[in-house]
């Protein structure tokens, strides 16, 4: 018997993704790049063992950063190449629902980012090494980064389903993510400030990612964090069945 | 089983399909001609649910596709133009994958699985990468793929395109086995095939419906058969065959 739902599909379409992402090297390079990158970013620019605190704070200053690239590279493919191959016409045949296609897709994206954090235990095994660490506020940091590569995967989702060009996907997608971290910047948004007035500056300094991670990296839980970045993912993911169900009316 | 009713739809002010409506019942075999660019695929598409018509239904197994969409799809076998499939995948994961997506539970997957598998005689290729198959097999596991849920009405887009001779005639016998219980479209533009798979025969141009009867009552009178009636009509209606 058939379930009803609007997710009906999503089981489906996540693991055929997950199977996608693995049965290449896309999966694996991604990872190792991954894990390389943040490896000398916070170990080489940050002088990680020079600070001479047991915490991750220069660990985690750069996932914003990395996000902005990473993420977008990860979804590029979701849906621009089903587009480009033909292979979308196939899955807008099947007896499922666009919002748990576009899940299912999206949660296999935000699992190969989840097993790319995972694979960064070491560093948090490494602080307990050095000494005491504060374990607490690491979880919770890790927690919101994990929230933020979704939010961040969702923009490069989104877009992959406005272009049948991975490439092109990509660059939008970084686009938008260059924007919506540089907005949190203090650089950003002191200049924003001056030429806008503080309050404007500020509350555009609300919308960014990093302003949000931030708060996390203090090793403080904040409800507002948590419902911004699941709201982001949410909004992108309807954004996403907009852009795919919009191509049902012809759109090319 | 399928009804199309005033089915229509343009692009960027082009009328792609102007209002096309005809009926296929179980146990027929229905041939859907036109040239490049006469609405077929558009048609096909708008009955498969891939496109939203601007006007008009298509009713499958009495089901619509603009209000019943999901339902509808559950009851349509659908191989769109060139058979568009998952390279990485094998045939047997490709065919889980569109299982899965039907709802099918474990042990029905396994046995149409297996089914579809000898139906369409991928046997020797299904586990192997289907960006490494020839097109002829391509198409076959393209084909598998629609008849996997055992649907009551069968869109077939160009099914043998790229067969072999002998392929050609394992999957027009499987068709015409297939027809005894389903409603199946097929379009096509190897015109010889009609005869030999069709029981009723579709003209359609520029989004019309132009000729709708069996193949030998369009070739009646004709010396060239099929073809002859096919040109006559698409140069009746402007068409560039003529």
């Amino acid at each position: 018997m058939r379930a009803t739902s609007h997710f009906t599909g999503l089981k489906a379409a996540y693991k055929r993704e997950l199977s996608d992402y693995f049965s290449s090297p896309l999966a694996f390079v991604f990872i190792a790049v991954f894990l390389i990158l943040i490896g000398v970013f916070t170990w080489d620019l940050s002088r990680f063992f020079d600070t001479g605190a047991a915490d991750l704070g220069p660990f985690f200053y750069w996932h914003p950063w990395l996000y902005m690239l990473f993420m977008p590279a990860l979804a590029m493919r979701l849906w621009s190449d089903e587009i480009s191959v033909g292979t979308s016409e196939l899955l807008l045949s099947l007896p499922v629902e666009l919002p748990g296609l576009v899940t299912g897709k999206f949660l296999a994206a935000w699992t190969v980012a989840g097993l790319a954090l995972l694979l960064t235990i070491p560093w948090w095994i490494t602080v307990n090494i050095l000494g005491p660490a504060d374990n607490a506020a690491i979880l919770v940091t890790y927690i919101v980064s994990f929230l933020m590569a979704g939010a961040y995967l969702g923009i490069g989702a989104a877009l992959s389903a406005l272009t049948r060009s991975p490439v092109l996907a990509f660059v939008l997608g970084v686009v938008v993510a260059f924007l919506l971290t540089a907005a949190g910047w203090p650089l950003v948004t002191g200049a924003l400030s001056s030429v806008l007035g503080a309050p404007a500056g500020d509350a555009i300094a609300q919308f960014s990612f990093l302003t949000h991670f931030e708060t996390a990296q203090r090793g403080v839980l904040d409800l507002r964090s948590v419902i911004y970045f699941l709201g982001f993912i949410a909004l992108c993911c309807a954004l996403n069945v907009l852009f795919v169900n919009h191509r049902r009316s012809g759109v090319q | 089983m399928l009804a199309l009713n005033g089915l229509e739809k343009s692009f960027a002010g082009h009328k792609a399909v102007q209002g096309i409506s005809f009926t296929i019942n179980k146990g027929e075999v229905v041939g859907f001609l036109g040239q490049n660019g006469a609405g077929k695929s558009t048609t096909m598409r708008m009955v498969a649910g891939v496109l939203e018509p601007d006007a008009g239904d298509a009713e499958i197994a009495g089901l619509s596709i603009t209000s019943q969409r999901r339902e509808a799809q559950a009851a349509l076998g659908y191989l769109p133009e060139g058979a568009p499939l998952y390279r990485d995948m094998t045939p047997v994961q490709f065919l889980s994958f569109l299982a899965d997506a039907h709802g099918l539970s474990k042990e029905i997957q396994k046995t149409s699985i297996d089914r579809v598998i000898a139906d369409a005689r991928i046997a020797e290729v299904a586990s192997k990468p289907i960006g490494t198959l020839s097109k002829g097999y391509r198409r076959r596991v393209g084909l598998a793929g629609a008849i996997l849920h055992d649907p009551p009405v069968l869109l077939l887009d160009e099914p043998t395109d790229g067969l072999d001779p002998i392929q050609k005639r394992a999957v027009r016998a499987l068709i015409t086995r297939m027809a005894e219980d389903k409603a199946i479209m097929i379009s096509t533009h190897t015109l010889e095939e009609v005869p030999a798979m069709c029981s009723r025969v579709i003209i359609i141009d520029n989004g019309l419906v132009v000729a709708d009867d069996t193949p030998d009552a369009l070739s009646a009178g004709q010396t060239d058969g099929l073809e002859k009636a096919f040109l006559d009509l698409a140069s009746r209606n402007g068409g560039e065959a003529a």
